[in-house]
């Protein structure tokens, strides 16, 4: 397994929750960061020594903001420089709001076969509230629109835990989400990161994030409605209908090899324990190293034996199939309940060994953050 | 050296206020030491010696200086500690003086630390001289600064030296002025010998070395020396200055500074303020104002780490080498295992010994509220002295508690008077005297419980008055008072640890303060926590700490593996000093709670 990840760090506009680096493209930008991305593809293949990739995934950032030709012209050059796997899973993320018929099909032309859709809330309300540009309506379209132009593997990036989200809510929207049956589902609760406008918002008291107790209702109403519904919840913020689930994502949390290109993204390097590379954040400066025959990437990461194990532990906990306990002793020679005695026995009734398997319940999950110190 | 040619004088300065500049400067200037790379040489070395504490409080300097007026002068410079703990250590330090240096800095202004040893110093009958320092800075204010001096310690300041030890400006004034201004030692070399230790270390080839100044007499190698309060006897085996090396000399006359060595063999048996004397011609008297320095504070130190217990003996073994001051013995708590009941003069004394176990020896501690010593009659009329809440027999063996009481001596601006006088009356006080040294000065003396002091008096002092309030204190006497012992329920089970003797009256307070304070230090975990002060059978305070119900991070993926995994692992570390007793896990913090100042 071996993965790609091309970062598009354009937005029309910032969504006031959003602390991820992004810039309004300019009249031939886009164009411009293209080549520049094709460039780093090639010339990185002397570094990742990862195989074909298997997976494929364009995020942002509004990857949908790429035409169809851009997509097919990166797709090609990643495809001569690496290979792609024969069932090779290609996603891209798009905006509902901006989306046409013809763009879609000529995404699906290029070769995106999974299309993650950023509908974030299916309520008018919400979505006036979260600031985006799209209404539930358009958010239907958009999912409409993708099944026509072939789409068959569909994901949902949806929010709760929002200030005046009710239980009521929350059925409604899981209604019409089984309506819309998408293949995949990305849940997540808001986070108010610092430095956004919901920071300031929130310190100036203008509105309140649902408490504990109520997040905790949310996250597990989401669980019994779609778990019951022919969803499964396969990590901590992920539900997949039976043979749906992310390969992009679970190759992350698998600690496989990754290729990120482009401003910000991420490379993991397989090599010994592993190493963790970044490129620079900001456009400019990554053309400048593009431009200036330099690697726009350093590594800021490596990894140590104590530090990979911490770090396959944690990973595999968010997941449902948790950790694989004879791959991972093998691995790191070392008795991993023997290793973890004092983490394990703090997850008390959270935690199980069945079938080779390490893995949380659900209500491990709401306390992962504390639990996981014990291992980490 | 001719008597009437020794000069003997001390620097007193808040901390950043440029002694140790100063000091380097006035070696340079008389050439103790011959260039500047000697001059850092020799810091560089004392630093380190002070980062390792070994030779902590060697501050005694001899400079041979030659005077615009020709003559050759023999100048001693004593430095001191500085704090309310280590009052009487300073007090002996000036007795060896006849002169001080106050040095402020041009900027800053006069500091409450500063305060408390120009007070010493003025009752020690010393002449003082003000050093404005760093003049060369920009934000200098010498005017207003020599005001300040003026009214809040009212010494006149017409002829202050402005100065940069830095920049070398005013050096040799302070030299010309030291010589002028500080009298002469007034001693007789032919009367029987009276010597004050005022210092005195451990070095592990040279046994305890031991800073001295001649009052009247002379001590020269070789001779037969009674230590006069502690009894022992002894023979010199050498004595001589530090010039800074020490550098032996035939013998010390009266008026000299310097250190003698006589094969003692612990700090104890040379103590601050003792007098020698010769054994075969000895002084009828011995020096004024000798103490026996007694740990007045005394705390349980445990390893968090239970391992570490042998570690901690062999740490307290090494530090009580060179402080005569602390005690400690085994102790033994149901909650935190094996450790040792430890006694200091204070609760500075007490930060201080902590933070060295911690930084030097790499012991990470539990250190439980601290307590005074309590006079106990049991009722088959048997005195206990009890310096722990654990050791307070049930209520009914007891017929009755007494407690410690110190006279309390406070300086403070008259504005904070009237928040200081509800301070002192909050805790227990009996008001002996209000005195305006100046008009905006003032004095306030207080009888006091030592065990409302060794809690938060101190700190609740300095935030009341801004910094400005300086305390001393001296011991009075034992009286009896209404105390109980209240217990610390966590989840139901009693910790010992927490375990705190307070008077009756304050109990039902103290109680609620002291579970709200600990329900802010205790991290919210799987269960839920519930915080109980008791007395005998009576819950009085309770308060809980809720469950956590939801940490969790929503999203990981590609680019912020690393970032939240790292969050995580700091948050992890912030948390391992942690107590696991029973099934709760408590902080170093929880234990010490009972210090926290109400803000």
């Amino acid at each position: 397994m071996s993965a790609l990840y091309l970062h598009i760090p354009f937005c029309l506009s910032k969504c006031p929750y959003c602390d991820f680096y992004s810039r309004i493209p300019q009249s031939g930008d886009i164009e411009r960061y293209v080549d520049a991305l094709c460039l780093d593809l090639e010339r990185s293949r002397a570094h990742y020594l990862g195989g074909k990739f298997s997976s494929v995934f364009f995020g942002g950032g509004t990857p949908s903001l790429l035409n169809a030709h851009q997509v097919a012209r990166l797709l090609k050059v990643a495809e001569r420089c690496y290979g792609f796997e024969r069932e090779v899973e290609i996603t891209l993320e798009a905006n509902p709001g901006t989306l046409t018929a013809q763009q879609l099909s000529g995404f699906r032309q290029a070769g995106v076969n999974r299309l993650s859709l950023g509908v974030q809330s299916l309520d008018d309300k919400q979505l006036a509230w979260l600031g985006r540009r799209h209404s539930s309506q358009q958010a239907i379209a958009a999912v409409e629109m993708a099944r026509c132009a072939g789409f068959d593997r569909l994901s949902l990036d949806l929010m709760f835990a929002l200030p005046l989200q009710s239980l009521a809510d929350l059925k409604a929207q899981c209604q019409r989400i089984r309506q819309l049956s998408p293949e995949h589902l990305s849940i997540y609760g808001l986070t108010v990161e610092s430095g956004t406008p919901f920071a300031a918002q929130q310190q100036a008291g203008l509105w309140q994030l649902p408490d504990e107790e109520a997040y905790r209702d949310a996250y597990l109403y989401l669980h019994e409605q779609l778990t019951s519904s022919a969803y499964e919840h396969y990590e901590i913020s992920n539900f997949a209908q039976s043979q749906q689930r992310c390969r992009h994502n679970y190759s992350y949390w698998q600690r496989q090899p990754y290729l990120g290109v482009g401003a910000g993204a991420h490379s993991f390097f397989a090599n010994r324990y592993g190493e963790r590379w970044a490129c620079t954040d900001s456009v400019d400066a990554y053309y400048s190293a593009i431009d200036g025959q330099e690697s726009p990437r350093w590594r800021i990461e490596t990894f140590t034996k104590p530090q990979a194990m911490a770090e396959a532990v944690y990973l595999a906990l968010r997941c449902k199939d948790g950790l694989d306990v004879q791959r991972f002793e093998k691995r790191y020679a070392m008795n991993f309940v023997q290793h973890f005695s004092g983490a394990l026995k703090r997850c008390g009734a959270h935690v199980t060994l069945r079938d080779g398997r390490c893995s949380l319940d659900v209500e491990g999950w709401l306390l992962f953050n504390y639990l996981i110190e014990d291992f980490l | 050296m001719n008597q009437k040619n020794i000069r003997n004088f001390s620097i007193i300065a808040h901390i950043d206020h440029g002694k140790s500049t100063l000091a380097d400067r006035l070696l340079e200037e008389t050439g103790t030491l011959t260039d500047r790379e000697k001059a850092d040489q020799f810091l560089d070395k004392m630093d380190i010696e002070r980062e390792r504490g070994i030779t902590i409080k060697a501050q005694a300097v001899c400079l041979n200086y030659k005077a615009d007026n020709g003559e050759d002068y023999t100048l001693n410079l004593i430095d001191t500690p500085g704090h309310v703990d280590f009052t009487y250590e300073v007090s002996r330090s000036l007795t060896a003086c006849e002169g001080a240096l106050l040095v402020v800095d041009a900027s800053q202004g006069v500091e409450a630390q500063t305060l408390a040893n120009v007070y010493l110093a003025l009752d020690e009958d010393l002449e003082i001289f003000p050093v404005l320092n760093k003049v060369d800075l920009p934000g200098a204010e010498p005017e207003r600064v020599k005001e300040e001096i003026e009214e809040i310690i009212g010494l006149d300041t017409s002829d202050a030296i402005v100065a940069s030890a830095k920049e070398g400006i005013g050096i040799h004034d302070i030299l010309e002025r030291i010589v002028e201004r500080v009298p002469p030692p007034q001693g007789d070399p032919s009367a029987p010998l009276k010597a004050l230790i005022f210092d005195s270390w451990y070095d592990s080839y040279q046994g305890v070395v031991v800073m001295i100044r001649i009052v009247d007499g002379e001590l020269k190698k070789g001779d037969k020396i009674e230590l006069m309060a502690s009894k022992g006897t002894y023979e010199v085996l050498k004595v001589g200055v530090f010039s800074p090396e020490a550098t032996p000399c035939d013998a010390l006359r009266a008026g000299d500074v310097g250190f003698m060595i006589a094969g003692i063999k612990v700090v104890q048996d040379a103590k601050v303020g003792d007098t020698i004397t010769h054994l075969h011609r000895r002084a009828d008297q011995a020096l004024p104002g000798f103490k026996e320095v007694k740990p007045m504070v005394f705390s349980g130190l445990y390893p968090i780490d239970t391992s570490e217990y042998e570690m901690l003996r062999d740490a307290l073994e090494k530090l009580q080498l060179n402080d005569a001051a602390i005690s400690y013995e085994p102790e033994n708590s149901m909650a935190l295992g094996f450790g040792f009941r430890c006694g200091f003069l204070g609760l500075l004394h007490m930060e201080i010994i902590q933070e060295r176990l911690e930084r030097e020896f790499n012991i990470d501690l539990i250190t439980t509220a601290p307590t005074v010593v309590y006079n106990v009659t049991t009722v088959k009329n048997e005195l206990l002295r009890v310096d722990s809440a654990n050791k307070l027999p049930e209520v009914q063996y007891i017929d009755k508690i007494e407690e410690p009481f110190i006279l309390a001596s406070i300086h403070v601006p008259n504005e904070f008077v009237g928040s200081i006088l509800a301070l002192c009356e909050e805790k227990r006080g009996v008001q002996r005297e209000i005195k305006y040294l100046t008009e905006s000065r003032v004095m306030i003396v207080y009888e006091l419980p030592l065990n409302e002091i060794v809690m938060d008096f101190y700190d609740r002092l300095k935030s009341i008055s801004r910094g400005y309030a300086s305390l001393d204190y001296e011991h009075l006497d034992y009286r009896p008072s209404k105390l109980v012992r209240m217990n610390v329920m966590i989840n139901g089970e009693v910790v010992d640890a927490l375990s705190l003797i307070v008077h009756q009256d304050k109990a039902q307070l103290r109680g609620r303060d002291l579970v709200s304070k600990m329900k802010e230090f205790i991290p919210r975990q799987q269960y839920v926590v519930a915080i109980q002060a008791a007395i005998g059978g009576k819950i009085i305070a309770r308060e809980t700490v809720k469950a956590l119900r939801k940490d969790v991070t929503a999203k990981c993926y590609g680019g912020d593996i690393s970032r939240k995994r790292k969050l995580l692992e700091k948050q992890k570390a912030g948390k391992k000093r942690m107590k696991q007793i029973g099934s709760v896990e408590l902080p170093q913090e929880a234990f010490l709670a009972i210090l926290k100042v109400k803000e």
